[in-house]
């Protein structure tokens, strides 16, 4: 081979290949390395998992685990499908209402959600229970969060937005003419919105389902939040335990197995009820969608929407802003109750909230401009074909999404703590997890991005004289720009409220924002949480301003930034 | 010395051969197109030439120096070559003048000369008004002019074109192909032509390479290869035509029904055993009486089975006596014979193209 002849830009791909290394295939390798690790000797052994699956409470959290998964699931099906349907094809008033609350759902971080439901439904003082006894006098009110119902209720609150972005995915490739078909043959609307529109949408269900029942089990931050002072055991809280001081790393490692593997197989069979197209992705074209007229149903419909984003954005949202407000939240809605002191106090008095706010958006910026930098060198080199191993390197890139944040924070403490990298204590573990955490986002979108791009623009820089990296400057990269804030945004957003990994990975000089109010939960103090959360929002709220500017309505809601 | 010159080149993915042991040599300032249909390895040619590609097999040659070879290949941008794409990949994040300078730019031409390259350029493919749009706001023609004006204006030592034409419509495809040959009578650039559509081929071209499952099955001036095809599948695919298939027996050969004296064939070289023809339809003439004998036709007696009247002329079917074998005819709108009407044929066999194997028919 002679240098002349030689393409230089290879040595780039070799970085990217390392890049993927350190990110995503040490630390789950030591994952499943040190479960099978004694503490001490780093002798091969077993007693690992049966410390782990040797006491019936570490069993009986696996299993309300599953539990409380399916039951997720279940409600997020009766919350989402009658909403997308709504929405998507009916004449129900103030869509735009619903469609801003549900993006309003979204934005809030579910733990904040936790915090809010605490203030709402907490035994004797929330809110809905003092409502309750105002009204009938009675003694205590009946609601109760601190219950796997109300776990349920809140983790549901907050999964509920996939079952609805995938179901209206669905319902709006529907054209009308399928259902006008079965109308001809003379089927009425009911049996023709049984019969046809359901079951063409129902894999798109399924697999809502499957993300909703992940997210649920893979959650910490409403867990951790509810069930722990609710005593209810699940696998992610007891992943936190074995990590109380000493850290039983290699008891967790083998504890996450189940998780980890659950995970796969879930994530691998929902890609399979994706990827059946003749069934679901249906032609968009050759169809108008005519809208299903309600009568007087729909204020029925609005009434439904607008209850089930009371209880996941309206009112939690009402009362954190009352509390951060609030000199105490207990003594209600009055004006000489007002006060700025909670967010003077967070803002400006207390360094480690101070210092904790930078950290989030720094580690939240740095990673997401990592991420994005990395998926789109792998999506350029896997559409290109420029290594013969492109589909390993895209497999690799996307493995991170069926891996549970706390998994993931696991793996990179094994990996991560002791030389030759030794992260632990700096803020770059905790870029770099988050980093490889939200990496599927970034690869899809950029995959998407550079899939629109005809390599023969490329392709006639080169022939004209320029070599691959001017290609990429001068026409790639200007063509990317418009997309790729989008996508930044995208991962910019998750990062900043990112719990389950930092959780693990957070030393005292880098705590982030999520943290800080995990951290603070103890003590009891829901003015002090709630003003954090409320900075945590309103950052959000702007970078997601942004986004709907660059990207347009679509901006969250598409099956893009869920899938 | 040949300027470009291809050697046993291959290219297989995996267990498919795209390209198949071809052979080419180009002049400079010839324009040679590469002819066939889709899948026929034209562009996977075309894309080895450019570099795009490694061949698995020969190597591609540049004034005598090879450029690609197994072992190793020279990157497109180090070819000084430049290529049309079907797409024409205009950049659309730059303007015409743009998109036209680009490549007098990576050759840190001085400022003031680029502009002048790209000027005149723009005046000869006349979209001088147009040198600061964006490509969204050209039409498809337009942008098809940008893509020339951004190839040619690096004078570069071989052209290369991939079905310039196919995405514009039918009217605008026919000028540009007169305007791709006025822009080569202008420049001289040795060029290499990719395309599926034979009139394209022939308006533009000095040569063309027809090819057909990976090989280059004839190389030939367009007349000549109308004329003169030499295997089935070129005389197919150039033109209609008329297939006939007989045996030599003595001094004559033997089709269905009917026999042509070995003799009339000419000089052709000594006809054995199984032979087959190509007969052009416009070779055959239809007359309702027995024409005149001659020295160089013959003439057989045969029976319209079909008609269809085009505009511009006739399309018959007749079937030679009563043999299975059916004739096309193409004859002049004043010709005109009834279906079941009988006729006499004339036919020149100097005008009969002797088919030699072909590959895959």
């Amino acid at each position: 081979m002679r240098w002349r002849h030689l393409d230089k830009s290879v040595f780039l791909w070799l970085l990217l290949v390392a890049a993927l290394l350190v990110l995503v295939i040490n630390p789950l390798a030591r994952l499943v390395w040190s479960s099978v690790q004694d503490g001490a000797t780093g002798a091969v052994t077993l007693d690992n998992y049966l410390a782990a699956y040797g006491r019936w409470r570490y069993l009986e959290a696996l299993v309300n685990s599953l539990v409380l998964g399916l039951a997720v699931a279940a409600v997020c099906v009766v919350f989402g499908v009658p909403m997308a349907w709504a929405v998507s094809r009916t004449d129900m008033p103030g869509k735009g209402l619903v469609w801003a609350a549900i993006l309003g759902t979204f934005i809030m971080p579910s733990y904040l959600g936790a915090v809010a439901w605490i203030l709402l439904a907490g035994p004797n003082a929330g809110w809905l229970n003092r409502v309750y006894m105002g009204l009938t006098g009675a003694a205590a009110g009946p609601f109760n969060i601190y219950t796997m119902a109300g776990l349920v209720l809140v983790i549901a609150c907050y999964s509920f937005p996939y079952m609805f972005v995938f179901t209206r995915s669905a319902l709006d490739l529907i054209s009308s003419e399928m259902e006008d078909a079965a109308t001809t043959l003379g089927a009425g609307v009911l049996r023709t919105t049984l019969r046809v529109t359901l079951p063409l949408t129902l894999p798109a269900m399924m697999a809502a389902f499957i993300v909703a029942f992940l997210e649920a089990i893979a959650l910490f931050g409403v867990p951790a939040l509810i069930a722990l002072p609710g005593r209810i055991q699940l696998m992610t809280t007891t992943l936190w335990q074995f990590f109380e001081f000493p850290p039983r790393v290699q008891v967790a490692a083998a504890y996450a197995m189940p998780l980890l593997s659950i995970t796969a197989l879930l994530f691998w069979l929902q890609q399979r009820l994706i990827a059946r197209k003749g069934y679901v992705a249906l032609t968009g074209k050759g169809g108008e969608r005519r809208v299903v007229r309600l009568g007087a149903w729909r204020w029925v419909m609005l009434g439904y929407c607008l209850f089930i984003t009371s209880l996941s954005f309206f009112l939690p949202m009402v009362v954190v802003l009352q509390a951060a407000f609030a000199k105490a939240w207990g003594r209600g809605f009055s004006l000489d109750n007002l006060t700025l002191a909670n967010l003077r106090f967070v803002i400006v008095d207390q360094p480690i909230t101070r210092a904790a706010t930078v950290h989030t958006f720094v580690y939240g910026g740095v990673s997401a401009a990592l991420a994005l930098g990395l998926a789109l060198a792998i999506a350029y080199i896997v559409h290109r074909r420029l290594v013969p191993f492109g589909r390993a390197l895209s497999y690799v890139a996307m493995a991170p999404f069926v891996i549970p944040g706390i998994v993931l924070a696991i793996g990179f403490y094994a990996a991560y703590t002791s030389p030759p990298l030794a992260l632990y204590g700096t803020a770059w573990i905790l870029i770099l997890a988050f980093t490889t955490r939200f990496l599927p986002i970034a690869y899809a979108n950029s995959n998407a991005a550079i899939r629109a791009i005809n390599p023969e623009l490329e392709d006639a820089v080169r022939i004209l004289g320029g070599g691959r990296l001017l290609a990429l400057r001068r026409v790639v990269g200007p063509l990317l720009k418009r997309g790729l804030a989008g996508a930044f945004l995208l991962v910019f957003i998750p990062a900043t409220r990112e719990l389950s990994s930092a959780i693990f990975l957070y030393t005292t000089g880098t705590q982030v924002l999520s943290v800080l109010l995990f951290d603070k939960s103890d003590e009891g103090n829901f003015e002090y949480l709630s003003a954090i959360g409320l900075i945590l929002v309103l950052g959000t709220v702007t970078l997601v301003l942004a986004g709907l500017r660059l990207v347009g309505r679509d901006f969250m809601l598409t099956r893009t930034t869920t899938t | 010395m040949s300027k470009l010159a291809l050697r046993h080149l291959s290219c297989r993915f995996g267990s498919v051969t795209a390209v198949d042991d071809i052979s080419l040599e180009l002049a400079s300032g010839e324009f040679v197109s590469l002819l066939g249909p889709s899948g026929c390895g034209k562009t996977t040619t075309l894309r080895l030439i450019a570099g795009f590609l490694p061949p698995s097999g020969g190597t591609v040659e540049m004034d005598g120096d090879p450029i690609s070879s197994p072992a190793s290949a020279l990157p497109p941008e180090k070819r000084n070559m430049s290529m049309i794409f079907q797409s024409y990949a205009i950049w659309p994040n730059m303007t015409v003048a743009q998109n036209v300078a680009f490549g007098l730019e990576v050759r840190r031409l001085a400022r003031a000369e680029i502009r002048a390259k790209v000027g005149h350029i723009l005046d000869v493919v006349r979209l001088a008004p147009f040198r600061d749009r964006y490509p969204a706001e050209l039409s498809g023609g337009q942008q098809q002019r940008v893509a020339l004006a951004r190839a040619i204006v690096v004078q570069p030592a071989v052209l290369l074109l991939d079905e310039p034409l196919s995405n514009l419509d039918a009217n605008l495809r026919e000028e540009m192909r007169y305007e791709i040959r006025r822009l080569h009578d202008e420049f001289h650039i040795t060029t290499v032509y990719v395309t599926h559509d034979q009139a394209e081929a022939m308006v533009t071209s000095d040569r063309i390479a027809v090819m057909n499952q990976g090989r280059i099955e004839q190389v030939d001036e367009p007349r000549a290869l109308y004329a003169r095809p030499r295997t089935r599948f070129v005389a197919g695919f150039i033109g209609r035509t008329n297939f006939l298939d007989g045996e030599v027996h003595g001094v004559e050969v033997v089709f269905d029904h009917f026999a042509i004296a070995l003799a009339r064939f000419g000089e052709s070289p000594a006809l054995r055993g199984k032979v087959a023809f190509s007969l052009r339809p416009q070779s055959i003439h239809l007359h309702r009486q027995p024409p005149a004998a001659s020295e160089r036709t013959c003439v057989i007696p045969g029976r319209v089975v079909q008609r269809a009247y085009l505009g511009e002329h006739w399309d018959y079917a007749v079937r030679p006596k009563d043999g299975e074998l059916q004739l096309r005819v193409t004859a002049r709108p004043h010709e005109v014979f009834e279906v079941n009407e009988h006729v006499w044929l004339e036919v020149d066999p100097g005008q009969m193209a002797l088919l030699g194997s072909s590959i895959g028919t």
